[in-house]
């Protein structure tokens, strides 16, 4: 019995906080913000140099075959440093490939993820708030075999839209949901597909709009349900990079707290900011461990897995916007500046609370999927 | 990350699980009074090294290697059968541990074994009317005269006064020194002359507590624990125990199956309630919060079995804080469910910190009950303090007398 971290997971949390607080301290984070690209080349070259482009994809494809726990335990180092770059969705779309993709797929696409040189991202989100791979109406059209087709794979084309589609603009492989809960791959630049930014509010991850004129599209072989799988392992990255950021942000206003002097004294000794210091910290310290057994369930108890997810998700980022908000209003009048650093992290939050559908979609899956 | 017990724990479990299933008593044993019922099975379960596991065998425990893991699956299966397990009243779950540490000898020997055994009573005397949050202030004097101490002041908050044969408690025995260095633990026998107990009635109805008044009390000098003056520093370990106590996963999880039964018991627009949207809602996001206390236990349990205490150190400042809040979240979500059945009273005198029966006045009690251990053991502000202090590191308040 042990719910707790291995000396290698403790390492490699201390090796990302390492990487991320050397190569991307807070001036170097403000440029990419205010680039407005969220992206740095020489930092994703990082990331991947230390392994986390192929974090679990099987080292026979030149990944470092580790669960989803590594990851999760990654992306709360990510998010504690609000780290740009295309990691969530590539990290998924890695997951997507190496759970429903042929032998032929997954040797295709997996190396090149795995040691960075391409990236990839997934396509969840349609109109009116739908995330989950139950409702994706998004569908493919067999191409009729008399057409030309661009090569041997392309086995469909695609017609409609995604939404929020991370870091689309860099992406040479979009890994997009379709109707019945599967995927199907699209690369950058066939014919119909348009990327659209949506000047998304997180600035450390772009989102965009996709739209897919008969587009070809190679479905995953095995897709069927990989979708539900996908999804909470994108809910449970996104439960711990929002405990990431909170914990940061909760550490930033402490600091605050204690250099800024008003009635002549640091405002960290009064009561009332003490107390709504001690406050943000009990919201989100006693939820580690809800983002670690969903992660852990994910690996090794599926059957589990769904809700253990969809609570981490719903709870976590609920707690971390309201500590974020907190920070904000601690800050006083400078909290509520773009020069600010705290914005940055409240925007991560805003990102992790409602990219995969918001606290209140999730809850009442939760209800649903209970045990009462 | 392992959830399983493995082969060693689940050995032990089934052999318990075995033992329990000899409560309740059957034969000429079911016909005993409820508590000598009790205090049988307890023994067995002492002999066969459940029961006060790790408490030396020549202090009436069963003399066991400390195993935190062992110690759950013992609470786990206890609170399952509803068998008599450790007790949990004050005397053995907070004079016990402070005597197995600071006591000495003759103490240990004299005072363990009767408490253990449910025959000697305990109070607490911590909090006076002018000390609740600022204990260190407390005036109630002993004086040592000859071989006593003679007592005057008052104690306030006493639990089990009236049955109480002793009470243990903090002293100013020191006058003019500092406040923290004037203060003994003493041990004080509630039938010397002198001791007034006055029961408080509470807004709940029923009178667990007392005022405890102490004109020339007196109580044999050897009845200290630790030397004089120690006993600021010795208290600081029985609080621990309170918390502790009072942090008790079982106690919320209980009171979430409370609210689940209530929610599928009354009607909303004639269907159960557990059937309503909002309902199931509400009981999910609450859910989310028991989750995330006893996945805060389970690593405050795995870093205890591995020596890491020092990794959970911050959930350890916040388990009073966190689980007392979530218990309040419950009990105010099921007094809604009650709907117009709210307007009664509650159920009377209740000697559980909770009441578990999901009875309409009991649900109406835990309302009020509920605000109790936010309060007890060190109020939800003073742990505020202490994790905002101690935890991140914030500047100590401005205190007279530091």
């Amino acid at each position: 019995m042990h719910f707790g971290l291995t000396e290698e997971q403790q390492l490699l949390q201390e090796t990302v906080r390492g990487f991320v607080a050397g190569e991307c301290p807070p001036p170097r984070l403000r440029e990419i913000f205010d680039g407005g690209a969220g992206h740095d080349p020489a930092l994703w070259k990082g990331l991947a140099e230390i392994g986390l482009a192929g974090l679990t994809v099987p080292e026979a494809f030149g990944g470092a075959g580790l669960g989803l726990l590594e990851l999760a335990l990654v992306m709360e180092e990510l998010g504690a440093g609000a780290l740009p770059g295309p990691i969530f969705g590539h990290a998924l779309a890695c997951l997507a490939i190496q759970l429903a993709g042929s032998e032929q797929q997954q040797h295709r696409w997996l190396p090149g993820l795995a040691s960075g040189e391409r990236i990839a991202t997934v396509a969840f989100a349609e109109a009116n708030d739908v995330w989950d791979p139950e409702s994706w109406q998004l569908d493919g059209v067999q191409v009729a075999r008399s057409e030309p087709k661009a090569s041997e794979d392309h086995q469909v084309r695609l017609r409609g839209a995604k939404r929020h589609v991370p870091h689309a603009a860099l992406a040479d492989l979009f890994v997009v949901g379709v109707r019945g809960g599967g995927f199907a791959l699209v690369e950058r630049g066939v014919a119909g597909l348009r990327i659209e930014d949506e000047r998304g509010a997180d600035r450390t991850r772009p989102i965009a709009a996709l739209s897919f004129d008969g587009s070809p599209a190679e479905p995953l072989a095995g897709a069927t349900g990989a979708g539900t799988r996908v999804r909470d392992a994108a809910l449970i990255l996104l439960a711990a990079d929002a405990f990431g950021a909170a914990w940061h942000l909760v550490r930033l206003t402490v600091d605050y707290a204690k250099a800024r002097q008003q009635f002549g004294t640091a405002i960290a000794q009064f009561q009332s900011v003490k107390h709504q210091l001690a406050d943000m910290a009990t919201q989100i310290e006693p939820t580690r461990g809800l983002y670690w057994y969903a992660a852990h369930a994910w690996d090794q108890l599926p059957d589990e897995s769904p809700r253990a997810a969809a609570i981490a998700k719903a709870h976590i980022t609920a707690r971390a916007s309201e500590v974020a908000r907190a920070a904000v209003e601690l800050h006083g009048g400078l909290g509520f500046t773009w020069e600010c650093d705290v914005q940055l992290w409240f925007k991560r939050a805003m990102f992790d609370r409602t990219w995969g559908g918001n606290p209140a979609h999730h809850l009442a899956r939760i209800a649903a999927l209970g045990a009462w | 990350m392992d959830l399983t017990y493995g082969e060693r724990y689940e050995q032990f479990r089934a052999e318990l699980r075995e033992f329990l299933a000899g409560w309740p008593l059957r034969g000429a044993e079911a016909q005993l009074p409820a508590d000598e019922q009790e205090r049988i099975f307890r023994k067995r379960g002492i002999e066969a090294g459940y029961v006060y596991r790790t408490i030396p065998s020549e202090y009436g425990g069963a003399g066991r290697e400390s195993d935190p893991l062992f110690d759950r699956i013992i609470q786990e299966e206890y609170s399952r059968s509803g068998a008599p397990g450790n007790r949990l009243d004050q005397g053995p779950g907070l004079l016990v541990p402070t005597l197995l540490e600071f006591g000495s000898e003759e103490q240990k020997r004299r005072f363990v074994p009767p408490t253990l055994a449910g025959e000697m009573q305990w109070c607490q005397g911590y909090s006076e009317p002018g000390s609740g949050s600022d204990l260190a202030s407390l005036q109630t004097s002993a004086r040592l005269e000859g071989d006593h101490w003679v007592i005057n002041g008052q104690k306030i908050w006493t639990s089990n006064a009236k049955h109480a044969h002793y009470m243990f408690g903090l002293f100013r025995t020191e006058p003019e020194a500092s406040r923290h260095a004037g203060i003994s633990y003493l041990l004080v026998p509630m039938d010397s002359p002198g001791i007034d107990v006055r029961p408080l009635k509470q807004m709940t109805g029923s009178m667990e507590f007392n005022e405890v008044f102490f004109d020339d009390a007196r109580a044999p000098a050897e009845n200290i624990v630790g030397r004089r003056g120690e006993g600021w520093a010795i208290s600081r370990s029985t609080l621990k125990h309170e918390r502790n106590l009072i942090g008790n996963p079982r106690l919320m999880t209980g009171q979430f199956d409370v609210l689940l039964e209530i929610a599928r018991r009354t009607l909303r627009n004639g269907r159960p309630a557990i059937e309503d949207p909002a309902v199931r809602t509400q009981i999910a996001e609450i859910e989310c919060y028991v989750r995330a206390c006893e996945t805060t236990n389970l690593r405050m349990l795995s870093a205890s079995t591995r020596g890491e205490e020092l990794s959970v150190m911050l959930p350890m400042m916040m388990i009073k804080l966190f689980s007392t809040e979530v218990m309040k979240q419950i009990a105010c979500a099921a007094y809604d469910l009650l709907g117009s059945d709210g307007l009664l009273e509650p159920a009377a005198a209740n000697d559980s910190i909770y009441d578990s029966s999901a009875t309409t006045r009991g649900v109406v009690h835990n309302y009020m009950y509920s605000l109790g251990p936010a309060i007890a053991g060190g109020a939800s502000n003073i742990q505020r303090n202490i994790i905002g202090e101690r935890g991140l590191g914030l500047p100590r308040d401005l205190r007279a007398g530091g």
